[in-house]
């Protein structure tokens, strides 16, 4: 199970449709299952289909992580025209180990769809999202 | 001597053939093809990695490719 505190959630799709029609991502980070904070990654792809992350922004986010006591807990994309669930390329590049992989979908412009997955090897978990408040 | 590895101080045997390339399989890195590599602050060409030598203090951080597609 992955804990998402409800700002952060409403912020995964504000930022999934602030970026439309181009897929944007980010990570996640917090302790244990629980998020608390959030970093909007630039996709360098700039693209409708793919994302890309910058290597010095991952870095970035990593020590500040790491100076925050948190962990990377996920990694999260939006699908603007499709469902929410990995595609082969999402899995072949789901390389980092231990963290949930989230999929923001659009492809229902009124009903955005949330899921999360854990990758490994190839293997796709679906995994329980829990929405709270604080 | 002592390297630091993605934050943490980290005591490794003198070895004056070890080159990122071989510090990664040391630590059991797989995918290396993906990974990316900071070096005291400054990110390694992929292609060095094997030419580039690991020294004692060095500041290493790796990570892996995060990206993906429809």
């Amino acid at each position: 199970m992955l804990r998402i505190p409800a700002s952060i959630y409403d912020d995964l799709v504000a930022h999934a449709r602030e970026g439309f029609p181009l897929e944007v991502c980010g990570i996640l980070g917090g302790t244990g299952d629980t998020v608390s904070a959030i970093y909007r990654m630039v996709n360098t792809d700039a693209s409708n289909e793919h994302f890309m992350m910058e290597p010095k922004e991952q870095f970035s986010v990593v020590k500040d992580l790491r100076a925050k006591g948190l962990a990377m807990l996920a990694i999260y994309h939006s699908h603007p025209e499709t469902p929410a669930r990995p595609s082969v390329e999402d899995i072949r590049l789901a390389l980092t180990p231990g963290v949930s992989y989230i999929i923001i979908s659009l492809a229902d412009p009124a009903k955005v769809d949330i899921k999360s997955f854990h990758i490994e090897a190839g293997n796709v978990e679906p995994e329980v999202i829990e929405v709270f408040n604080h | 001597m002592n390297i630091t590895i993605n934050g943490k101080e980290t005591a490794i045997p003198e070895n004056p053939d070890r080159t990122i390339d071989s510090l990664l399989e040391e630590l059991d890195v797989s995918q290396r093809l993906y990974v990316t590599v900071e070096l005291n602050g400054e990110i390694l060409e992929r292609e060095a990695f094997g030419t580039t030598p690991v020294n004692g203090g060095d500041v290493i951080e790796f990570l892996y490719f995060m990206g993906g597609g429809r």
